[in-house]
């Protein structure tokens, strides 16, 4: 798999990456050359194959809906890098 | 203080007063003094507080109220919440977070009266095969310092191997408990997918990780399993059917067992030729023994590892979105708005392997390319499934070395991504299709650095894979490295 700069950044946007002038031949190499590796998969035929989604054996699990103990704000807030005791603080969003 | 290898050898003597918690976890304490600074397997340790819980445990020995696994001293992973204690994943994203729960698989093994010493050294977010990828720096293996612990829980094997603790948990989503274990001389075991509860485990393949236990002993893997596992309101993935007795596994064997063995686990070219003796020696144990053991072919052996990282890379492109900036863990100081912010925080925040992870696991996920990438793999690992289940039918167990090779030298493998991953070619395809698998001691190389030897079971068929793995550690001749 050949992947360009442009796609290389694409990618890195949507990952919420920035990639610096320097890592972008390493990072460019390294990533053909696993996808390619990747692409061994094509040789199996899977035509009638159903892709397996689920490795889990319970289906649907539920339970009651009960009023049960919750994470208090003060501890949601704790790790925050920024917050105002009642929210968490990011830079402005909306003009 | 003696060399304990069970828990049992342990609660013995704290019934008849010949050793104490207390006595215990100053040792433990005064082993990771000495060798920490070395061999850098934990990333925090809970000195005071172990002291002060031993001290309670020795009051509910002496009342007769103690938990099942008074007298075990524990390290934990540096991925599993501990409330008010740090929690990393030996990532800068998550630069002082502190727990605000605890893991289920903790809380459980505390209501036992477990001790937990420390946090233990990984790879960044559980991605690696050698424990050279942490935030924290390079961990290195007790039995030759100039190599590699395994990994990617390199620091929970290497401080059951140093006798910093008696035993750790870990996590394996490709091999991260088996490989360092089996690296370390030590036993590392993978339940089942869904056996134990993931609730507090920080994710990174979602539909791959389980939480494992690393110890000296199989009596002690089986112990802290049947106190983990088991239903969970916290967690929908976990399975709901009864725990079994893996404690009481006497008699719960059939004889002759039919076992397969990987054929590539014997004859492959890039295999080290002491693993391929070791492994030719236990089969002869078990033919003498009068079982039934034969060669298995998995024709799709060469297809796990690319199915494998498709689809790992994109769960933790999916998961690892969450560290953002926003709500916890590391934000960037030179964003001007919301967008750079969080391309800063994580740019600045994530190492190497784990961007490199994100991105390929972004592009196997992007419209252009998801149907040729993430869809085939899950095609091909029904495939797996199915193929794997077909060996089961007709075998009790699927024996092969846990890893091609012994511990490898530090910075060996580190400029190849490609070469790196292989080193998980023989422990992926137990996450791959779910099933439990095992690696155990089997001696040493020519270089004294020791073998895993991995047995896979089938799924829920732990009690039975543990009774095979107690029978067949007793014919082992090796001692297991002692540092």
């Amino acid at each position: 798999m050949q992947i360009d700069k442009a796609t290389l950044h694409k990618i890195a946007n949507l990952a919420r990456l920035e990639i610096t002038p320097e890592e972008e031949a390493p990072l460019l190499q390294s990533l053909e050359n696993v996808l390619s590796w990747m692409e061994h998969l094509n040789e199996l035929d899977t035509d009638n194959v159903a892709p397996l989604t689920h490795i889990s054996s319970e289906i649907n699990v539920m339970r009651e809906d009960v009023v049960g103990d919750h994470l208090p704000r003060e501890q949601g807030l704790y790790n925050a890098p920024s917050q105002d005791g009642t929210y968490f603080r990011v830079p402005k969003v909306i003009e | 203080m003696k060399y304990y290898t069970s828990l049992r050898e342990i609660q013995a003597d704290l019934n008849d007063g010949s050793v104490s918690c207390r006595q215990l976890v100053a040792y433990y304490l005064k082993n990771i003094e000495e060798k920490n600074a070395q061999l850098n397997a934990f990333v925090a340790v809970y000195g005071e507080e172990a002291r002060q819980r031993a001290e309670e445990i020795d009051l509910k020995i002496a009342a007769g109220k103690a938990g099942r696994l008074a007298g075990m001293v524990v390290g934990i992973k540096d991925v599993l919440c501990y409330k008010d204690h740090g929690l990393q994943a030996g990532s800068n994203i998550l630069d002082g977070f502190v727990s605000q729960f605890t893991a289920t698989a903790v809380q459980r093994i505390l209501d036992e009266d477990a001790i937990i010493i420390g946090r233990q050294n990984c790879d960044e977010f559980a991605m690696g095969s050698s424990n050279e990828n942490s935030a924290f720096g390079v961990v290195r293996n007790a039995a030759d310092v100039t190599r590699v612990p395994g990994g990617s829980s390199g620091g929970s094997a290497v401080a059951v191997q140093a006798d910093m603790c008696l035993a750790s948990l870990g996590s394996d989503t490709g091999g991260s408990v088996r490989q360092p274990a089996a690296f370390c001389g030590l036993v590392g075991f993978k339940p089942t997918y869904g056996r134990i509860s993931r609730w507090g485990l920080v994710a990174y393949g979602s539909s791959f990780d389980c939480i494992g236990p690393i110890t000296k002993s199989v009596e002690d893997a089986a112990l802290l399993l049947e106190i983990m596992a088991g239903a969970d309101e916290f967690d929908s993935t976990v399975s709901t059917q009864p725990v079994g007795d893996y404690t009481h596994l006497s008699g719960l064997l059939k004889h002759p067992l039919r076992i397969g063995y990987l054929r590539e686990g014997v004859e492959s070219e890039g295999l080290q030729p002491e693993m391929k003796q070791a492994m030719l020696a236990k089969l002869e144990v078990l033919r003498e023994q009068g079982h039934t053991v034969e060669p298995v072919d998995f024709d799709l052996l060469s297809y796990i590892l690319p199915t494998y990282y498709i689809l790992t890379t994109a769960e933790s492109s999916s998961n690892l979105s969450r560290f953002d900036g926003v709500r916890y863990g590391h934000r960037s100081s030179n964003a001007e708005d919301l967008t750079s912010l969080y391309k800063k925080s994580r740019s600045e925040g994530f190492g190497k392997e784990v961007k490199r992870r994100i991105m390929l696991g972004t592009f196997v996920l992007s419209a252009s390319y998801y149907d040729a990438y993430y869809t085939k793999a899950q095609k091909v690992r029904r495939l797996m499934k199915e193929q794997t289940d077909r060996v089961f039918e007709k075998y009790d167990f699927l024996l092969m070395p846990t890893t091609p090779t012994t511990a490898f030298p530090i910075g060996d493998k580190t400029e190849d991504p490609l070469q790196m991953y292989l080193a998980d070619i023989f422990t992926v395809q137990a996450n791959v299709v779910g099933n439990p698998a095992i690696s155990i001691p089997n001696g040493v190389d020519a270089q004294g650095l020791p073998m895993g030897l991995q047995i896979m079971g089938k799924p829920f068929g732990e009690a039975e894979l543990l009774a095979f793995s107690n029978q067949i550690t007793e014919t082992n001749t090796a001692q297991p490295s002692v540092a």
